[in-house]
């Protein structure tokens, strides 16, 4: 046994041209951000004021940081998948050999959810949900940036999988007997299970924190159904975070004692048997694709709302809605696997329930149009990703609603018409929504408007893009292509291999838009500045704040009587308004322990992996001893004094009242 | 908005101000937070319990459970940890009583019965592989192996944290911050009893019936 495990020289991907240049892209990239950190002398700031920080807003920030990085990783698994297919047709290899290939669907598909859509997800919900409920942080701040970093830590280790070894090659479900150790002997599925595993863990501490801090940490007067609806629906979110993490977690525990220990769970021999890993991923997986729509959902209803001017038409429907697909969701995990021998009755059952789902998220799409209805809309980029949304999202569902019959199903399964219907309700749906609330609330968390111009922009390309990438697949689907293909010679698929593969081109623009809309944005940051803390006329509580927000959120818990707390206080008078005197207030106190914890553990994952046995127990050791240490610092907190909050308060009403003079 | 409204509104406010920060809050939180997280680890207990449910006829020509459970042995086992459970409510009253040597009194005496039925567990354990009846045997024992030893990793983890607090006990006294500390480790303790009790007649009643 060697002191390094599994881990030699050879792990290292030499051989692979793609690889070498990704990596040397991504050392210089990093040698450029370290230099320019260096010049500016920004280390002290990121790591007193960001790695450190216990604050919600700035680890939102840092979510959504992740997760755009994370899009622009798996945006290019899928554009060398849409490339090579077009390539390799008519018989011919293409340039990405099958192994490499596999590897890239599985991380296309693992990266896109678990590190992109979750990230952003808890992103918004990090850096609005306290605000809504008038709370000054979280329940449990320090768990909130452990979360962080164990999400972070799960992101780390599923890209260097890229340089150092492998990564699984079973597509991102990870069946057994497939993952199973006579099937896939690499290291690439020990990948996956790590960086799924702390990830996941990171999660289901993020969904325990924010109930915690929903249903105890409410400002005076706001009753469950006086919450804004976005917090509503994060908190549907987190109940089914709850509720279905630890079932992902055991799931992979079970795969994890297979394949290191030869335990028989899933394995054909000794009485394993692989349909339970089945049932139990999809009991986590499909309720966790309603964790990613949920939010949306909620972003989408605060944008309508906003931006038509209106109350939310039917808030009480929305919630209940909300928590009927949340039920719903989880007894339909079976239609991921209508064709795998359960009996017609069965079938039947769940094809019915997922057909159900259908009805709350219609109500849904009703009370959206009849918000508008009547309205004054103002046609900004978040109201454009939504409509957008409303035409794709009610495309993706009625395919599923096609797909939740079983017959149906029979003859689509794993066809690129089930690749076009998720694409359709996950890009169209979840990813649609996040950019809105990134549009929508980028001034509150960093203080300047995005530049609406490249917005557009990026919203043309992305809804054409999508539609010219993903109507194809559901006609390759009809034709009898199936997934995970990795080179074709049926010269009927040709023409929407093609036709698909231009419009991944397109969505690739639309991402670069983005990323000049970010550059553009921060170089007219004075022109764009959003100094009322209220740049769209917004209808609750984060509304109220300076953007960004003061770092203890509210001077003084505001009083509520309305949903529209903020619209409220408008019409009273009662907003922009300063206290004769504040109360001093409690604040914890950065602390490095999340970090560290979270790279410990890092640590012991990859150890793991690579079979490095004492590594790994220093690394676990290691998590231990820092969060003992924690528990027992008393330099936790400090108080913020009422001088200092006068000041404060006083600076944002006067540069409030200046900007609406000068709009006046 | 007065009476009854107010009180409760003045309660929130006092909620939010105490809790700006997990330690210094009356424990409401804390303990509300830890409850939640007991209910996900009773939903990784479920997910052990379904498979257990789906494999434990799956003895590959191997032992099945009426061969191997030994229901005496058990009965001590659970006897231990059911004491356990008891003798952790002595150390909460004490606690709560602000009687310091009593409190860690009566968590030594809980420890000592988590250590028996740890110690019996690992004897029972290692006495099956050793006769060639390990996890890998078959997916009966894989399932077996898993569910017990989850529930032993837990006990374990709780002892390792009594340990931890007894430290705090004796060195610190019963503060407020202690004591919602052992509020959350006596809500575990008492978790992992009733997480027994379904293990106990699910795997070990059922299985030699």
């Amino acid at each position: 046994m060697s002191l390094l495990g599994k881990l030699t020289l050879d792990a290292i991907p030499f051989h692979e041209p793609i690889l070498v240049g990704t990596f040397i892209a991504v050392v210089l990239a990093g040698l450029v951000v370290a230099g320019l950190i260096t010049k500016y002398k920004k280390w002290g700031v990121i790591w007193n004021d960001w790695i450190t920080s216990i604050d919600h807003k700035r680890l939102g920030v840092m979510y959504i940081i992740v997760a755009l990085i994370m899009l622009l990783r798996g945006f290019s698994d899928a554009i060398m998948m849409r490339t090579q297919l077009a390539a390799a047709t008519n018989g011919a290899a293409g340039y990405l050999p099958p192994e490499h290939y596999d590897q890239i669907f599985t991380a296309h598909g693992v990266i896109m959810i678990i590190f992109m859509a979750m990230p952003f997800m808890i992103g918004l919900m990090n850096i609005v949900l306290p605000l809504q409920i008038g709370a000054r942080d979280v329940a449990f701040p320090f768990l909130n940036n452990l979360s962080f970093w164990l999400t972070a830590g799960g992101a780390i280790l599923i890209n260097v999988s890229l340089f150092v070894g492998e990564f699984a090659k079973t597509g991102w479900v990870a069946y057994p007997p497939l993952s199973e150790l006579a099937y896939s002997p690499g290291v690439g599925v020990d990948y996956y299970i790590w960086a799924l595993q702390i990830s996941g863990l990171g999660t289901l501490l993020t969904g325990v924190n924010f109930l915690v801090t929903v249903f105890k940490m409410r400002a005076p007067g706001m009753t469950l159904m006086k919450m804004p609806i976005f917090t509503w629906t994060c908190t549907w979110a987190n109940i089914l975070i709850a509720a279905s993490f630890p079932i992902l977690t055991a799931v992979l525990a079970m795969l994890t004692l297979d394949r290191y220990l030869g335990f028989h769970f899933f394995t054909n021999a000794a009485g394993g048997n692989a349909m339970m890993y089945i049932n139990l991923f999809w009991a986590w997986g499909h309720p966790e694709v309603y964790i990613l729509i949920l939010p949306a959902f909620g972003i989408f209803s605060e944008v309508v709302s906003t931006f038509a001017g209106k109350r939310l038409f039917g808030y009480k429907s929305m919630v209940y809605a909300s928590g009927a697909i949340s039920i719903l969701g989880f007894i339909v995990w079976l239609h991921h696997f209508f064709t795998m021998g359960s009996s017609a009755n069965v079938n039947a059952f769940f094809g019915v329930m997922t057909m159900v789902i259908a009805v709350p998220t219609g109500v849904k799409l009703f009370n959206w149009l009849f918000t508008i209805y009547r309205g004054r809309l103002r046609i900004s980029t978040p109201i454009l990703w939504t409509l957008g949304f409303m035409v794709t999202f009610t495309i993706g569902g009625m395919t599923g609603v096609l797909l939740a019959i079983p017959g149906a199903d029979y003859v689509l399964h794993n066809s690129l018409f089930l690749i076009a219907h998720f694409h359709n309700t996950i890009i169209g749906g979840a990813v649609f929504g996040y950019l809105a609330g990134f549009v929508f609330w980028f001034p509150k968390a960093m203080g300047f408007k995005l530049d609406e111009r490249w917005g557009k922009a990026s919203f043309w390309c992305w809804l054409i893009g999508f539609i010219f990438a993903f109507v194809p697949l559901y006609v390759l689907g009809f034709l009898g292509m199936t997934r995970r293909l990795n080179h074709t010679d049926n010269p009927d698929w040709n023409i929407w291999l093609y036709i698909a593969c231009g419009g991944a081109v397109i969505i690739m623009f639309g991402i670069l838009s983005q990323l000049i809309q970010l550059f553009v944005s921060f170089k007219n940051r004075k022109a764009l500045a959003d100094t009322t803390g209220d740049p769209w006329n917004g209808h609750t509580l984060e509304w109220s704040t300076a953007s960004p927000p003061q770092y203890y959120n509210f001077a003084k818990i505001p009083q509520v009587r309305d949903i529209d707390t903020w619209t409220d206080f408008k019409e009273q008078g009662k907003a922009y308004q300063t206290e004769q005197s504040y109360s001093p207030i409690h604040m914890p106190k950065n602390t490095p322990t999340g970090v560290l914890m979270g790279m410990s553990l890092t640590l012991f994952c990859f150890a793991m992996i690579w079979h490095i046995w004492w590594l790994a127990g220093l690394g676990f050791i290691a998590a231990i001893t820092f969060f003992i240490k924690r528990c027992y610092c008393n330099d936790v907190d400090y108080y913020v004094q009422p001088d200092e909050i006068t000041a404060i308060e006083q600076a944002h009403i006067n540069q409030a009242r200046a900007a609406q003079e000068a709009s006046a | 908005m007065n009476s009854i409204a107010t009180n409760f509104d003045a309660i929130k406010i006092d909620d939010t101000h105490d809790h700006a920060h997990e330690h210094h809050d009356s424990g409401g939180n804390t303990v509300f937070g830890f409850w939640l997280y007991l209910m996900t680890d009773c939903l990784l207990f479920a997910s052990f319990f379904a498979t257990y449910a789906v494999l434990f006829m799956n003895t590959a020509g191997g032992v099945s459970g009426k061969e191997i459970f030994e229901l005496d042995f058990v009965a001590v086992e659970t006897a231990a940890l059911l004491l356990s459970s008891i003798t952790f409510g002595f150390a909460m009253i004490t606690a709560h009583a602000k009687k310091k040597s009593l409190t860690l009194l009566w968590l030594v005496v809980t420890f000592a019965l988590g250590a028996v039925f740890i110690g019996m567990e690992v004897y029972e354990f290692h006495h099956l592989i050793e006769h060639g009846n390990g996890p890998q045997r078959s997916a009966f024992l894989t399932s077996f192996f898993s569910l017990v030893g989850l529930h032993g990793l837990h006990v374990t983890a709780g002892l390792i944290w009594m340990t931890v607090m007894m430290l705090e006990v004796s060195r610190r006294g019963l503060t407020s911050q202690t004591t919602t500390r052992l509020n959350c480790l006596s809500l575990f303790w008492h978790f992992l009893d009733v997480v027994w009790i379904c293990v106990f007649t699910v795997v070990y009643l059922m299985g030699a019936m």
